[in-house]
């Protein structure tokens, strides 16, 4: 087997393809092919959540998702999600507006997760988003104000007024 | 319009919410060199010979670079400011690389290659021959004539022997009636588990040495890189981009020197080093583990007459920040709980563990879970209220410390346990949950703390400020003092907002890339001083870009410069209010002028000699599962006294921060080490147990607001505070819940399971059996 391969997906919309080393995992391709830097490297083996990213919908851990297995998907990141002219998805605005941010880092991976979760249109209680967003660790914020951001904008997108 | 108060959103929030901050690694240029560090496999040992031939076969290795290569330079990498008293400098114990290995995790050698792989593969080709020495783990058992010896420096291992005596503790225990209560208190290493692991890169320039790095100490990285690699300070610079996150690991000079002189090594080409996630836990900095032996001596009145501390940190195999979290963490007692007869003593004792440095808190989560216990102790051993008890003997009102000058200008401590105690009902649910029975039981528990705000009077304080009018009226504002996600450049914006007299803190473009070439000295962030430090440069510094634009708007208007203000950011008429001209069009003319072009700019540095006592308490309600051994938080809530709060939204998320710290130190976090080799266990995310989404209850934090006299902004101490007294009000509450009293952390089920065997609540199914411990 040749040690490199072309990888023809969709990124953010857009069709793309690469040669790429079949050992390299999506979060290096992502970053050192497509300079995607949005993906993270907390850990590299799947425990913290920071790489993220959207395959075909549904949140992966791209450390521990082959470069090659991407191969016509279509896979979203952080980048993604902002708008053309860099406007903000009511996730991100939520983010910001309930200071669920600190130093960033486990950001780009939570946004991720919690918009999958937002797109299915189902409403989650606190326990169930709780568990939902269990695979990000976050030093930072104790995940209050992150739980906050989802639920505000989980209520907004369902027209729900929210109780507390 | 004030903004100092607001609920201002983050400064960087944009950029982070969508992924375009740019982090150390992001910043990475094609063509870096890859170094990959090969750790010792011994707890100590000396390493006799490293054969690098493998590996120096392998396609893309560059070179390959071991113990017996490095310039036979010892050097100190605490995060400390330089002291011009020799006395006063950190213990210079550690090579770039070292023959002498001390811990499971030394630093070996290094291999550098063209790619990730190659770097890997080369490490794991080396072979190195050890000669073994015999190790220890434990601090008292490393303080033993005959233990094995890390440092020839400090004999029995004891890197520092501190005490401090007042009144007569021995004459004092004399009193006839007095009441003794004795306990040991353990604390577990844990480690800071930032979600970004550390790393740098580094290229020479000109000369000149350039190291980017994820550090909170750009200006004292310059200085440690510098002495390690023997060349003059200046010849160094530090680039510190966004970190994504610290908590004092990266208040360390971690592996920024060994990638500078990498650099060197390869011609100055660009090289770099990332730690992974398994090099974080074990080769950077762990929390000090330390053991504390507490007599307190009570009068049946129930005040404290005299008591007696002892404790002893475990420093792991080098010095790092050394004595000072252990005098930090004994220094605390006699002011928490003023006594009049103390005797302490403190050691600080070299193991052949990771390095133990600074984290959030610096010794006082780890006195404070001591301290707290000792007293919830006395207070039921006199059959009294806890939170009662802590009333009749805590700081009281007007308290002065003579070293750090501090005050206790309010009764803080007391307002801050009333307003705990009213929110989650304290009173009610001590009366609720006296008299149960069966397998589930709920307790409620408080603890308190106290906190210096930066390091003043021990070390130098200094913050430096530069700031800029730019044309459009906006005000550019630099300084030393990082942002490392705590949100340290919003309150910045908000503070020269309102130093300057700008609209809004949208109206101030904080730098936040520190760049040691560029940036006005500061220290950094550390000792929770960011807020209170920069606010005195702040101030300065505003007003002399005021006086410089008001002394430009006389020349225009014919006013004299003090009969003008800025207000909104315009030049105001004092006397009528009347707009003379906004700061856009005064920009605009200074830059422009034919006859006098002026680049409006201030610089300043401000020497702070005062410190500020921080105060708070956490109030912890738990449900214990007696048969599970397992204890769940059910509410808590902390209330903290941090001065005037210069950003409500931001303030309280730094509390949940900390909070959710210190429920992981309280039930789970813990690095554990075989005992039979002295290799660490669960040094990853997986098996390394700190708080998930699942583990906590809703995060409550309040304040109360009383201003510090000290600071221009009212501000004092909130970084490290929230981790400091949550783990002993859940000690107290499972003691509340469950009558047993547990002297360790964490609270898991292995300790839970010990103690309630030997409290009689459940049947050791083990010893009964027969059945070895496994």
């Amino acid at each position: 087997m040749s040690q490199y391969k072309v990888v023809h997906c969709n990124i953010n919309g857009q069709d793309v393809e690469k040669i790429v080393d079949v050992r390299a995992s999506l979060t290096d391709m992502l970053r050192n092919e497509y300079h995607l830097t949005s993906v993270k490297k907390g850990c590299e083996v799947g425990e913290c959540g920071a790489c993220t990213v959207l395959i075909d919908g549904e949140a992966y851990n791209s450390c521990i998702y082959l470069a090659v297995w991407a191969e016509g998907k279509h896979i979203r990141t952080l980048e993604g999600l902002t708008g053309p002219n860099g406007e903000l998805s009511d996730i991100q605005q939520a983010f910001i507006d309930e200071t669920a941010i600190q130093c960033g880092f486990c950001t780009p991976g939570f946004i991720l997760s919690a918009s999958e979760l937002l797109d299915s249109g189902k409403f989650y209680t606190d326990d169930e988003l709780r568990k939902l967003l269990s695979g990000h660790l976050c030093r930072c914020t104790g995940y209050e104000n992150i739980l906050r951001a989802v639920k505000k904008t989980m209520y907004r997108r369902l027209g729900k007024e929210i109780d507390s | 319009m004030s903004e100092v108060g607001k609920r201002q959103a983050r400064v960087d929030g944009y950029d982070k919410a969508t992924g375009r901050t740019k982090y150390y690694e992001d910043r990475i240029p094609a063509g870096t060199l890859y170094a990959r560090i090969r750790h010792a496999e011994k707890a100590h040992a000396i390493v006799t010979a490293v054969h690098t031939g493998k590996a120096s076969a392998i396609p893309g290795v560059v070179r390959v670079l071991t113990c017996f290569d490095v310039p036979d330079i010892p050097f100190p990498t605490a995060g400390h400011p330089w002291s011009m008293d020799p006395g006063h400098q950190d213990v210079a114990d550690r090579k770039l690389l070292n023959t002498h290995v001390r811990y499971w995790g030394d630093d070996v050698a290094v291999v550098i290659a063209e790619n990730e792989v190659a770097a890997i593969q080369g490490v794991r080709a080396l072979e190195i021959e050890y000669e073994e020495l015999p190790f220890v783990l434990d601090q008292q058992e490393a303080m033993q004539d005959g233990a094995p010896l890390l440092h020839e420096a400090f004999p029995n291992n004891i890197l520092k022997h501190t005490s401090s005596r007042s009144g007569d503790y021995a004459a004092a225990i004399r009193e006839p009636g007095l009441i003794k209560v004795e306990g040991w208190y353990e604390t577990p290493t844990v480690q800071h588990a930032h979600i970004e692991n550390h790393g740098c890169f580094a290229w020479m320039e000109n000369g000149r040495i350039i190291v980017v790095s994820s550090t909170q100490i750009p200006h004292i990285i310059r200085r440690v890189v510098a002495q390690a690699l023997g060349r003059p300070w200046a010849d160094v610079e530090i680039i510190k981009p966004y970190i994504g996150g610290g908590f004092g690991n990266k208040q360390d000079a971690l592996y920024e020197p060994l990638c500078a002189w990498c650099s060197t090594q390869v011609g100055g080409r660009p090289v770099r080093i990332d730690c992974s996630r398994e090099e974080t836990f074990v080769s950077n900095r762990v929390r000090h583990a330390i053991r504390f032996h507490i007599t307190t001596w009570l009068r049946p009145n129930a005040t404290i007459t005299a008591r007696k501390i002892e404790l002893w940190s475990n420093q792991g195999a080098y010095a790092s920040h050394g004595h000072s979290i252990a005098a930090k963490a004994m220094g605390s007692f006699g002011q928490h709980y003023p006594c009049p007869n103390m005797e302490c003593d403190s050691w600080t004792v070299f193991t052949n563990r990771p390095a133990a440095g600074a984290m959030r808190g610096y010794g006082m989560p780890q006195a404070s879970f001591a301290d707290e216990s000792n007293i919830d102790d006395c207070a039921r051993t006199i059959g009294m209220d806890p939170m009662e008890f802590r009333r009749l003997n805590i700081m009281p009102q007007g308290f002065h410390d003579n070293f750090s000058g501090n005050t206790n200008y309010y009764d803080t401590f007391r307002e801050c346990m009333a307003k705990g105690a009213a929110l989650i009902d304290y009173e009610g649910k001590r009366k609720a949950y006296a008299d149960q029975t069966g397998n589930l039981r709920r307790g409620i528990g408080v603890a308190t703390f106290w906190y210096n705000t930066g390091v003043y009077p021990i070390s130098l304080e200094t913050s430096s400020n530069r700031m800029l009018l730019n044309l459009d009226g906006t005000v550019t504002m630099q300084c030393g003092e990082t942002e490392i996600g705590q949100g340290a450049d919003t309150a910045y914006a908000q503070m020269t907002a309102d130093a300057v007299g700008l609209r809004s803190y949208r109206d101030v473009r904080v730098v936040s890339c520190q760049d040691t070439d560029i940036t006005p000295t500061g220290l950094g962030a550390y000792a929770s001083r960011q807020t209170y430090m920069a606010g005195f440069s702040i101030r300065q510094t505003a007003e002399l870009l005021k006086e410089k634009i008001l002394n430009y708007a006389a020349e225009l208007t014919r006013l004299a410069p003090d009969s003008m203000e800025i207000r909104d950011g315009a030049i105001v008429r004092r006397e009528d209010g009347e707009v003379m001209m906004d700061l856009k069009e005064l920009a605009m003319t200074a830059q422009y002028n034919p006859v006098h072009a002026e680049h409006i700019t201030a610089e300043s540095t401000y020497t702070i000699r005062s410190n500020a006592y921080s105060f708070g308490c956490t109030f912890a309600e738990v449900e214990v599962d007696i048969a599970m051994c397992k204890a769940q938080v059910i509410r808590i809530i902390n209330v903290h006294d941090c001065g005037k709060v210069i950003n409500p939204a931001l303030a309280e998320a730094q509390v949940h921060g900390g909070m959710s710290m210190a429920i992981g130190y309280g039930l789970s976090e813990q690095l554990l080490f075989d005992q039979k080799t002295g290799r660490p266990l669960n040094n990853n995310l997986l098996d390394y147990k700190l708080s998930t989404f699942m583990d906590h209850p809703r995060l409550e934090g309040c304040f109360i607001e009383n201003p510090e006299p000290t600071s221009p902004f009212g501000t004092k101490a909130l970084g490290e505070p929230p981790a400091c007294s949550g783990a002993p009000a859940i000690r107290n509450a499972i003691l509340n819940a469950t009558g047993v009293a547990i002297d360790r952390l964490p609270l898991n089920p292995h300790v839970l399971y010990a103690e309630f065997c030997k409290a009689g609540l459940i049947h050791d199914v083990w010893q009964e059996e027969g059945k070895q411990d496994v």
